[in-house]
């Protein structure tokens, strides 16, 4: 199953104002970590809001509206996210506790969501099931 | 934290540590079945106080602690005995408490390497050296592995200890075999992890959704291998050719079971990202500079399909190409059989056909039903019906799918007016 970590935008990312140096490399260290377990599918950090559009529909079926950034409420917007693939939800809380606190100064924020997929196979009790009794089958076969 | 919570964590955290942990007990005590026990005894350790003292800052390195103390119990206890029975101390000391020391530290990287050229040795069969990758590298229960197998627990469970037992008695070092040896070795592990895939990948039971896990792992164990032996151009081209199969995963079969070919896909739900990743880690492969490699060549050809945005834009006359390549580093008849389907794709139906003839008598194809099929293909291109025809009823009599010969009856059918 796939997770995306999603860094929370801080004063200081939408400010443009640079991570330490010390916190650049500890995130270089954990995305290697990442890799090195194979778990590590992709990741981007995201320009600050004052470059960014926003387009929202105010009126059901009505024309598109579009707002240029800078937009307010930091902790409503992201600066970056790192894609994962997991075997469990657990798994994934777990790696994200392992990221480094991504901006200091209290403001640090991760969120982890899990990505739709077409069929969630690893932990489908029905499947499960299916496949269970197809084993006993199998093992009938065997014996007779 | 719930105590059920707690222990699906260290569920988790076991899954993340346990290769590393093995990986490293290994160097230390030198006997991977030791290894695997000092390990385990840590969990059992963790699965006690964890839930009252709760998850430690560092869990890996508390795990790695405890599994060190057992080690040096044992040794201790061992040396009483063999004070004791005095006759047996040159027998059973394996290793010194000295050696525990200095082992502790090293590369992490360095010891996966290992572990996978141990767990894939030669001295292994096929099906042990799987079942204990999975064990070892992955952290799959052996309930999980019998079940991607669809086998009994048991089967899989003595599978792991005899083979632990033959790693111990045939004396395997854990290392990184050198010079020549090297590449042999190596390619014993890429066909390991590419079989695995391929078990999963082609499920031919029919229960598609139960083998993902096993695509999965082969992946994941890929993606970790090409980190840690990133100068090895075949690492990254069998993570490249799974990394693009995969990116095909839920359009390879229709919502009511049937298999479906790749030219009749649906594109639009191709896994971009797998996509990607794939392409990025065929470029990895080719910025080595060395020539490349059967895993490659299959990783390209499958890039072709790939980067096509229809099937009609499909680039025949490079995938003919490369696969001339790989009948080269890699001569099969069905490399040969892909390449004439790729030539008549590419120059037409007729320039295929001559390959196809000359493959007829072949002995390795003799029962091989995707050549009557092929040839059948080609021949009904050519307007020549009639010999299409009982080319795909040939076809259909040596196919054991009963779908795949329904199929080719119905071709068959197609290409009219026949006697019987």
């Amino acid at each position: 199953m796939r997770f995306m970590m999603i860094v929370k935008a801080t004063t200081d990312s939408e400010a443009g104002v640079l991570p330490s140096p010390e916190l650049i490399e500890a995130m270089h260290r954990y995305n290697e970590e990442l890799a090195r377990a194979g778990v590590l599918l992709g990741g981007d950090g995201l320009h600050p809001s004052s470059s960014a559009i926003r387009i929202s529909y105010p009126e059901p079926g009505g024309k598109p509206k579009v707002v240029d950034g800078p937009f307010t409420e930091a902790k409503e917007m992201i600066a970056g996210y790192t894609l994962i693939e997991v075997k469990s939800r657990e798994e994934a809380i777990e790696w994200a506790l392992r990221m480094p606190d991504p901006h200091g100064f209290g403001q640090g924020q991760i969120e982890l969501r899990q990505v739709f997929e077409v069929e969630d196979l690893t932990d489908n009790p029905e499947a499960i099931a299916k496949e269970n009794a197809l084993r006993q089958q199998l093992e009938e076969q065997r014996k007779a | 934290m719930t105590s059920s919570q707690t222990h699906r964590t260290i569920d988790a955290i076991w899954r993340i540590e346990s290769p590393k942990l093995i990986a490293g007990l290994t160097r230390m005590v030198r006997d991977v079945g030791l290894a695997e026990d000092l390990a385990q005894d840590a969990l059992v350790i963790a699965l006690q106080r964890w839930p009252e003292s709760g998850i430690p800052d560092n869990p890996g390195a508390w795990l790695m602690t405890a599994a060190k103390r057992r080690a040096i119990d044992l040794l201790r206890r061992n040396k009483l005995r063999d004070e004791k029975y005095a006759e047996m101390a040159q027998t059973t000391e394996l290793y010194t408490e000295d050696d525990l020391e200095r082992n502790m530290d090293g590369e992490i990287g360095d010891d996966l390497l290992r572990l996978i050229f141990m767990t894939c040795h030669p001295v292994l069969s096929q099906d042990a050296r799987v079942a204990l990758t999975l064990r070892l590298l992955c952290g799959l229960t052996t309930d999980e592995i019998a079940r991607s197998f669809l086998t009994a627990e048991s089967t899989i469970a003595q599978r792991i200890v005899r083979a632990k037992r033959t790693l111990s008695s045939r004396k395997v070092p854990f290392e990184v075999p050198e010079g020549e040896e090297l590449q042999e070795r190596l390619s014993a592990v890429l066909e390991v992890i590419y079989l695995m895939f391929n078990e999963g990948y082609s499920a031919t039971t029919g229960d598609h959704w139960l083998r993902p896990l096993l695509c999965q792992e082969a992946l994941r164990l890929g993606r970790v291998l090409a980190e840690i032996a990133p100068e090895e151009p075949e690492v990254h081209g069998l993570v490249a050719l799974m990394e693009i199969q995969s990116s095909r995963f839920k359009t390879r079969v229709s919502a009511s079971g049937e298999p479906v070919l790749l030219m009749d896909q649906n594109r639009a739900q191709w896994d971009r990202l797998l996509i990607r990743r794939g392409l990025a880690a065929l470029e990895r492969c080719r910025k080595l500079g060395r020539p490349l490699g059967p895993y490659a060549l299959q990783a390209a050809i499958s890039a072709c399909h790939a980067q096509a945005p229809a099937a009609a834009d499909t680039d025949w006359a490079r995938i003919a190409a490369l696969y001339e390549a790989l009948s080269r580093v890699a001569p099969s008849p069905i490399v040969e059989l892909n390449r004439a389907v790729a030539i008549s794709m590419a120059f037409g139906p007729a320039f295929g056909l001559q390959l196809v003839d000359e493959l007829m008598h072949e002995p390795a194809l003799t029962e091989y039903h995707l050549l009557p099929s092929v040839r059948g293909d080609l021949l009904a291109k050519l307007g020549r019906m009639d010999e299409a025809r009982s080319e795909f009823e040939r076809a259909a009599a040596m196919t054991r799918n009963r779908r795949e010969q329904q199929l080719l009856l119905k071709r068959a059918a197609e290409c009219g007016g026949s006697a019987n």
